[in-house]
């Protein structure tokens, strides 16, 4: 069992604003969520959240990583309440707390629910170009969405949405058109400005910027977090690039085969990765000036309708010893504020 | 003397844009121009701004949106010239795309094996169902995934990077001459990037298949290519040697873009790169695009 979540205490934040223990805004525990389905009288299940804690404070940025297929969409989905079958949650709890108003996702009525998504809670989803209306003008999606919470008359309204989507480096004139009539990057951006132009307390973002050049994505992710200091909101931030993880996330969580297997301070798991597949994912970042052969992972993504035994990540493990066969690992504190879930972590370095 | 593979000549694409009222033109590609040699396979590169006309000229070399101004030639012959079924099933066979975005490349209500399965009848020409899965079971292995696991599936049954991987899986079933991959591997985690880049390097080498490569990530770009261009509004504003240009671009635009990539090693920097990178680039550069 990972260990509870009862008194997650963050730690102190590196630019030492001393805030020793900050009040947790999203507590998730144990937390399963599973894919069932069955075809032609097969049963199928497809573990995607598995047992999974974590939390997430106040004015805070959250990164998740992790390989492809390992979870991390379905546990921010799952987060965000917005799952239908056949995804099911079995076991566990997502409680927010936005100001002193105490929401738990899969306690609540689904009133409440969609309230607390307009209002608080704001999800970009991978992909999301179909937030988009494909046969309204842009313009009409910002009205639709953000009109209501700005609370400003037309003109205004405007002005706001244009001087928002300029930081994006986005030309105003995008408003005019149809969402086919945009590049990726564009309407990527388009679908961030929907999500931010209100402000909300908490920003789920999900692989936002996979189709942006390096200098807008840096004026993106400028934009994200100066409106997250403005109002001390937070954010979870899911991406495949450790370099935007590095230079955006104050924790990071890592996943691997539906599993959480290591936490801590962006500094510290990048300096110092416990979890043998952590340790492999920083060292195998390519950089400019790379040009020797260079290998990724032995091994394929584990199929997780039918997961391996143990420790998930046993069958391409170079340290994986016989009890990494038979039991799963517990997510252990290897150090304050830095947790693994690793047999050989706990003992020593997985480097 | 055998015609080249591809021959992109000062290609244009304008779009109209706008309400009736304020209809202007986007140029969005302007005066393209680049050869592909035939006897030398070769992975040429794509990088730029977004919406600077990478997914433009993708489309036109692909033959489903025609130029404005100018000529695209596959191996000799002009795409503004097929017309016979018999020819266009010549091209789809001899050009493989990767689509951008994996979420809109596949139909929603179909399949995604089904794609596979197609592809492996009509651009491979095989014909037992055996064949047929064992061939599309290969592909899929070679980019992580396998028959069993997606078999049955819908898109929306999927992660982002399993779609890109099946996108990819596809565009190996058959031997294309060329693939146009638009941002094949933008959702993929570091090592299964390298897996796949990987792959793309030895279609190369062993198989002689060329690659059109687009992406924002200037490390795999540097990596596996033999040539670049820069694309910024439309136009090349750099091009040559991979790693020529990349080590050492001249161009203000090419130069920006190389320093703004962030480093990994700047975990704990509080994101300092983030802002002080914007704001020289927009300061020299003059502007908000
Ligand atoms: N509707 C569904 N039915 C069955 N399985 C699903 C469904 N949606 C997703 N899955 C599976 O759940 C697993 C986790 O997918 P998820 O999208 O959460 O991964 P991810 O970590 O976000 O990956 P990526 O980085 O590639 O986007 C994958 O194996 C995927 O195939
Ligand atoms: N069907 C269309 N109608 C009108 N304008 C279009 C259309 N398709 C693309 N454009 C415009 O052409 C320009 C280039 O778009 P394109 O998709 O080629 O850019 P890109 O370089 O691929 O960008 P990204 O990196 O963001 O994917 C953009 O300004 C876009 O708005
Ligand atoms: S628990 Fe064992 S198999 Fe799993 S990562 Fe640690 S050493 Fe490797
Ligand atoms: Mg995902
Ligand atoms: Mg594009």
């Amino acid at each position: 069992m990972a260990p509870a979540t009862a008194a997650p205490r963050a730690p102190a934040k590196e630019n030492g604003k001393a805030e020793a223990t900050i009040e947790p805004v999203l507590v998730v525990s144990g937390l399963r969520a599973y894919f069932q389905t069955s075809s032609f009288g097969v049963e199928r299940e497809v573990r995607a959240v598995d047992d999974i804690s974590f939390h997430v404070g106040a004015n805070e940025i959250y990164g998740l990583a992790g390989e492809s297929s390992s979870g991390k969409t379905t546990l921010i989905k799952t987060v965000a309440g917005a799952i239908r079958p056949p995804l099911r949650v079995l076991s566990g709890s997502v409680v927010f707390d936005f100001r002193g108003r105490r929401v738990s996702v899969y306690d609540s009525d689904p009133q409440v629910m969609d309230e607390i998504r307009w209002k608080h809670l704001s999800y970009i989803m991978q992909g999301s170009m179909n937030v988009l209306n494909p046969v309204r003008r842009v313009r009409h999606s910002f009205v639709d969405f953000a009109f209501r919470h700005i609370g400003r008359k037309m003109p205004e309204f405007m002005d706001i949405v244009r001087t928002h989507l300029q930081r994006l480096h986005l030309t105003p004139a995008v408003l005019d058109a149809y969402p086919h009539q945009l590049s990726g990057g564009m309407r990527q951006r388009v679908t961030i400005a929907l999500a931010t132009v209100c402000r909300p307390e908490f920003i789920i973002a999900d692989e936002p910027t996979t189709a942006l050049d390096v200098i807008v994505q840096n004026g993106v992710l400028a934009m994200l977090r100066d409106v997250q200091r403005e109002i001390r909101s937070s954010i979870i931030f899911v991406t495949h690039d450790m370099a935007v993880h590095a230079n955006l996330c104050d924790r990071l969580g890592i996943m691997y085969a539906g599993r959480l297997v290591e936490e801590g301070r962006t500094a510290d798991v990048f300096k110092a990765p416990k979890h043998p597949y952590t340790a492999h994912l920083i060292a195998s970042l390519p950089r400019i000036g790379y040009v020797a052969a260079r290998k990724g992972l032995e091994g394929t993504p584990p199929n997780l309708a039918d997961p391996p035994s143990g420790c998930r990540f046993h069958p391409r493990c170079p340290l994986a010893a016989d009890i990494c066969r038979r039991q799963a690992p517990p997510m252990t504190w290897s150090s304050p504020g830095h947790r693994v879930a690793c047999f050989a972590a706990a003992t020593g370095s997985a480097q | 003397m055998t015609p080249p593979l591809l021959e992109v000549r000062e290609v244009v694409k304008a779009y109209s844009m706008g309400s009736v009222l304020s209809r202007h033109r986007i140029r969005a590609v302007e005066g393209v121009s680049f050869t592909m040699k035939a006897e030398r396979p070769e992975i040429f590169t794509i990088i730029g701004e977004s919406g600077s006309g990478k997914t433009t000229l993708a489309r036109m070399i692909l033959n489903t949106v025609s130029p404005t101004a100018g000529t695209i030639r596959f191996r000799g012959t002009d795409l503004s010239k097929i017309w016979r079924g018999r020819d266009r099933l010549a091209f789809m066979r001899g050009v493989q795309p990767i689509f951008q975005n994996p979420f809109d490349a596949f139909n929603p209500l179909k399949q995604i094996d089904r794609y596979l399965f197609t592809t492996a009848r009509r651009m491979a020409g095989l014909r037992t169902v055996k064949e047929i899965e064992d061939r599309a079971d290969q592909a899929l292995k070679k980019v992580g995934l396998s028959l069993v696991e997606i078999r049955g599936r819908f898109p929306h049954e999927l992660s982002g990077g399993q779609l890109q991987r099946i996108a990819i899986a596809r565009a190996l079933i058959s031997t294309p001459a060329l693939i146009v991959a638009d941002e094949p591997v933008s959702m993929i985690d570091a090592s299964l990037r390298m897996s796949i880049v990987n792959l793309l390097r030895n279609l190369r080498d062993e198989m002689g298949v060329s690659i059109i490569y687009i992406t924002h990530d200037l490390a795999t770009a540097y990596y596996i290519s033999d040539r670049i261009i820069i694309m910024r509004k439309g136009r090349v504003v750099e091009g040559g040697d991979a790693r020529a240009v990349l080590d050492n671009p001249q161009h203000p635009y090419s130069i920006q873009l190389k320093q703004a990539v962030l480093s990994p090693d700047a975990a704990g920097s509080g994101g300092a790169l983030l802002s002080a990178g914007l704001v020289e680039s927009q300061a020299e550069l003059g502007e908000l695009t």
